[in-house]
C-alpha cells in the first residue's frame, strides 16, 4: 500500500450520522473480483437516481467536491456490513483521510489496510470542519508524523492513531510480510495448541 | 489463587501467540469461514505473492451471498456465476474445503458452521463477514474481519487484534409468550443505541440468556455488531455440549468428553470483572418492529411511530425526518396500522430449524394476505431437509408461502431476490439499512413468529393476540 506521511487535500464534507458501509458500496457491486474500480460506484445510491443520472441534490456530485480526498463524517462512520470494498471504493474515488467523531471498528481497522488514515476528532471540531468545507476550496493538512491536523485559517487539532497502525500507514507496510518474521513463534505455538 | 477471568480473557490468553504492551496481540485462528464475496481478491493476494493457504484444516468455504434460490441450476446472473466458479477454482487450487452449490451442506456460513459442528466454544473465528459474531453463542471469540485479514488468515492463521476490552449484557427475567430471542436482541439496541458495543466484546449474561436454546442464542449474537461490537458470546453450558454432541465436525467419544471439560472450563469465573456492564430486564419486552433504517429505530408492536418534534436534539430531529421519508410513514401512527406487501423468512439471525417451527406454529390453516408476497429461505440445505420432514415446507406452502432453496437471499438483495422500491417487507434479517433489500426498499425487522403473523394480516399484528 501507498505509504502515507503528510497530506494536504480538499475537503468533501457529508454531514451524516450512521453511514453504513451498504450506503458507501451497495452490494449489486460486491461482485467483481479484483480489487480496482469501485471509486465509480462510491456511494451509489445517494450519488445517482434509478436511471444512473447524477442526482443533482446530493453533495458529492458538485463539480467544487470532485478533486476531495479528505472527508469529514458524522459518528459511527462506517457501521455494518464487514466489504473491504468500502474503503476501496473510498480508496479509488481518491479519498486517503476520513475525519468522523466515531467510527465502527472493522471499517476503521480496514482503512488502516487500505492506505485510508483514519482520523478520530472531537465531535465539535468536526462539525467545525464540516461547515469550514461547506466553502470552496478548503483544504486541509493532515500530518501522520506529528499526528495534527491543520488549516490555514486558524484550525488545529490533534489526534491519535495506535503505534501499530501508524508505522504501517507511515511505511505503506504488507501487513502479511511484518506477520511473517513471527514465523519462528507460530510454529512453536502450533506444536502444542489443540483445536478439536 | 490466580485472578478470576472473563471468557473473553480466557480464549485471549489460550490462542495469543505474541503480546507485546501497547500494541496488538497476534491472535492464532482456530476456524476460519469463508464464502464468494469477500475471498476472491485474498487468493488472488496470495497467488501474486507466491503464498500458501497455511492450514487448508482449519479453514471452511461455502457460498451464500449469491447464490439463487430458485432455479439453482442454471445461474442466470453471469457475474454471480464468475464469483462462484472463483471460489471453486481458489478451494480446489489452495486445498480449501468447500460445500459450495450442490453440495448437501451447502448454506449459509453462520449456520452451517454450528449445523456441522465446526463452531465450539473456546475457538477463535473469523470470517469476510460482519455477523461471523453469531458463532459466540458457542463461547467462541468470533468476529468478522475485511478481506486484507481474509489474506492475512490464509496465509498466516493469525490476525493482529488489540486485546478486546469486554462488556457484560446481563439480561435477566423471563421472556413472555410470543416473545422471541430477536425481540429480546432489538429491544437492547433500541435502548442503548446502534454503538453501545463498539470497541468490545460482549458477554450475554443472566437468566433469560441461560435459558435460551443454541438457535436463540445464536439470533442474540448474530447482532451484537447492529449494537457496535465485533463480537458477543455466550459462556458455555450443558445446552452447548448437548448441542454439539454428535455433530459432523465435532470430536466424538472420549475426545469427546476431554474437549467438553475444557469447554465448561471456560465460563466466566465468579468475580471477574468487566470494563462495562449494561442491563435489560426480559419480562418487560414486547415482540418488536423497527420503524427506521437502523436497528436501533424500533418499537413495541403495541408504540406509535415516533414524532421528529419530540425529539430531544436536532440532530435526532433530523435523523427521525430523514428515516420516516426514506421509510414513507407518518409521525404517531400506530404500527399495527402499517400494511405490508412483502415477508421474508430468512437469514443468518432466524432461518435455523427453529425459527421455522416458530414461523409455521402461527399459520394454523390460514393464508397469507393476498396483499403480500411471502418467501421463505432455509437457512442451509441442512435446515431445509429437516423441515421438509417435518411437513413444514408443506404448511407454508399450502398456506401461500414460497419455499425457497438455502441462502442470504432477500437479507442483502444480491442474488436477485429484493424488495421492488418503495415498498415495504416484514423481514426476519438484521438489517433495515437503506437500499439493503433493494433500492429503496422499506425493511421492518420481526422475529419470525411476527413475520408470519404479518403476512397473513397483511399488517402488522401483535404475536401474542394473534388468533
Ligand atoms: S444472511 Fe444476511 S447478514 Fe447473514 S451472512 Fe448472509 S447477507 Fe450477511
Amino acid at each position: 500500500m501507498e505509504p502515507l506521511v503528510k497530506h494536504l487535500g480538499l475537503v468533501y464534507p457529508l454531514n451524516r450520522a450512521n453511514v453504513d458501509t451498504d450506503q458507501i458500496i451497495p452490494k449489486q457491486f460486491l461482485k467483481r473480483i479484483s480489487r480496482q474500480g469501485f471509486g465509480q460506484y462510491l456511494f451509489y445510491n445517494w450519488r445517482y437516481d434509478e436511471k444512473d443520472r447524477p442526482r443533482e441534490d446530493f453533495s458529492l456530485n458538485q463539480p467544487k467536491y470532485q478533486d476531495a480526498s479528505i472527508l469529514v463524517g458524522g459518528e459511527n462512520f462506517g457501521c455494518g456490513s464487514s466489504r473491504e470494498h468500502a474503503p476501496w471504493a473510498l480508496e479509488d474515488f481518491g479519498f486517503r483521510v476520513i475525519i468522523a467523531p466515531s467510527f465502527a471498528d472493522i471499517f476503521y481497522n480496514n482503512c488502516t489496510k487500505n492506505g485510508i488514515l483514519p482520523v478520530i476528532l472531537k465531535e465539535a471540531e468536526t462539525e467545525q470542519l464540516i461547515k469550514n468545507a461547506e466553502a470552496d476550496d478548503y483544504f486541509l493538512t493532515v500530518d501522520l508524523e506529528e499526528k495534527k491536523i491543520y488549516d490555514n485559517q486558524g484550525f488545529n487539532a490533534t489526534f491519535d492513531l495506535a503505534e501499530y497502525s501508524r508505522e504501517m500507514l507511515l511505511n505503506g507496510w504488507d501487513e502479511i510480510a511484518v506477520t511473517l518474521t513471527y514465523e519462528d513463534k507460530i510454529k512453536a505455538f502450533e506444536q502444542t495448541h489443540i483445536v478439536y | 489463587m490466580t485472578q478470576p477471568k472473563t471468557i473473553i480473557e480466557k480464549i485471549w490468553d489460550k490462542n495469543v501467540v505474541h503480546e507485546e504492551e501497547g500494541r496488538p496481540g497476534l491472535l492464532y485462528i482456530d476456524l476460519h469461514l469463508v464464502h464468494e464475496v469477500t475471498s476472491p481478491q485474498a487468493f488472488e493476494g496470495l497467488r501474486l505473492k507466491g503464498r500458501t493457504v497455511r492450514q487448508p484444516k482449519l479453514t471452511f468455504a461455502t457460498m451464500d451471498h449469491n447464490v439463487p434460490t430458485v432455479h439453482t441450476n442454471v445461474i442466470k446472473d453471469e457475474i454471480s456465476k464468475i464469483q462462484m466458479d472463483t471460489l471453486r477454482k481458489n478451494c480446489e487450487e489452495f486445498g480449501v474445503p468447500l460445500a459450495g452449490m450442490g453440495h448437501e451442506h451447502q448454506g449459509i456460513v453462520h449456520v452451517i458452521g454450528p449445523e456441522l459442528g465446526l463452531t465450539q466454544p473456546g475457538k477463535t473465528i473469523v470470517c469476510g463477514d460482519s455477523h461471523t459474531s453469531t458463532h459466540g453463542a458457542f463461547g467462541a471469540l468470533a468476529f468478522g474481519i475485511g478481506t486484507s485479514e481474509v489474506e492475512h488468515v490464509l496465509s498466516t492463521q493469525t490476525v493482529w487484534q488489540q486485546k478486546p476490552r469486554t462488556l457484560n449484557v446481563k439480561i435477566d427475567g423471563k421472556l413472555g409468550t410470543g416473545v422471541t430471542a430477536k425481540d429480546l436482541i432489538l429491544a437492547l439496541i433500541a435502548k442503548y443505541g446502534v454503538n453501545f458495543g463498539t470497541g468490545y466484546v460482549i458477554e450475554y449474561t443472566g437468566e433469560a440468556i441461560r435459558s435460551l436454546s443454541m438457535e436463540g442464542r445464536m439470533t442474540i449474537c448474530n447482532m451484537s455488531i447492529e449494537a457496535g461490537a465485533r463480537a458477543g458470546l455466550v459462556g458455555p453450558d450443558e445446552t452447548t455440549v448437548k448441542f454439539l454432541e454428535g455433530r459432523l465436525h465435532a470430536p466424538k467419544g472420549d475426545t469427546f468428553e476431554e474437549a467438553k471439560k475444557m469447554w465448561l472450563s471456560l465460563q466466566t469465573d465468579e468475580g471477574a470483572s468487566y470494563d462495562h456492564t449494561v442491563t435489560l430486564n426480559a419480562t418487560d419486552v414486547e415482540p418488536q418492529v423497527t420503524w427506521g433504517t437502523n436497528p436501533a429505530q424500533c418499537i413495541p408492536i403495541n408504540g406509535t411511530i415516533p414524532n421528529p418534534d419530540q425529539a430531544k436534539t436536532e440532530n435526532d430531529k433530523n435523523e427521525i425526518k430523514h428515516s420516516l421519508k426514506y421509510m414513507g410513514l407518518e409521525a404517531d401512527v400506530k404500527i399495527t396500522d402499517v400494511p405490508i406487501e412483502h415477508v421474508f423468512i430468512g437469514s443468518c439471525t432466524n432461518s435455523r430449524l427453529e425459527d421455522l417451527i416458530q414461523a409455521a406454529s402461527i399459520i394454523k390453516g390460514r393464508k397469507v394476505n393476498p396483499s403480500v408476497s411471502a418467501i421463505v429461505v432455509p437457512g442451509s440445505q441442512t435446515v431445509k431437509r429437516k423441515a421438509e420432514e417435518l411437513g413444514l415446507d408443506r404448511q407454508f406452502i399450502d398456506a401461500g408461502f414460497e419455499w425457497r432453496e438455502p441462502g442470504c437471499s432477500m437479507c442483502l438483495a444480491m442474488n436477485g431476490d429484493a424488495v421492488p422500491p418503495n415498498e415495504r417487507c416484514a423481514s426476519t434479517s438484521n438489517r433495515n439499512f437503506e437500499g439493503r433489500q433493494g433500492a429503496d426498499a422499506r425493511t421492518h425487522l420481526v422475529s419470525p413468529e411476527m413475520a408470519t403473523a404479518a403476512a397473513i394480516a397483511g399488517h402488522f399484528v401483535d404475536v401474542r393476540t394473534f388468533n
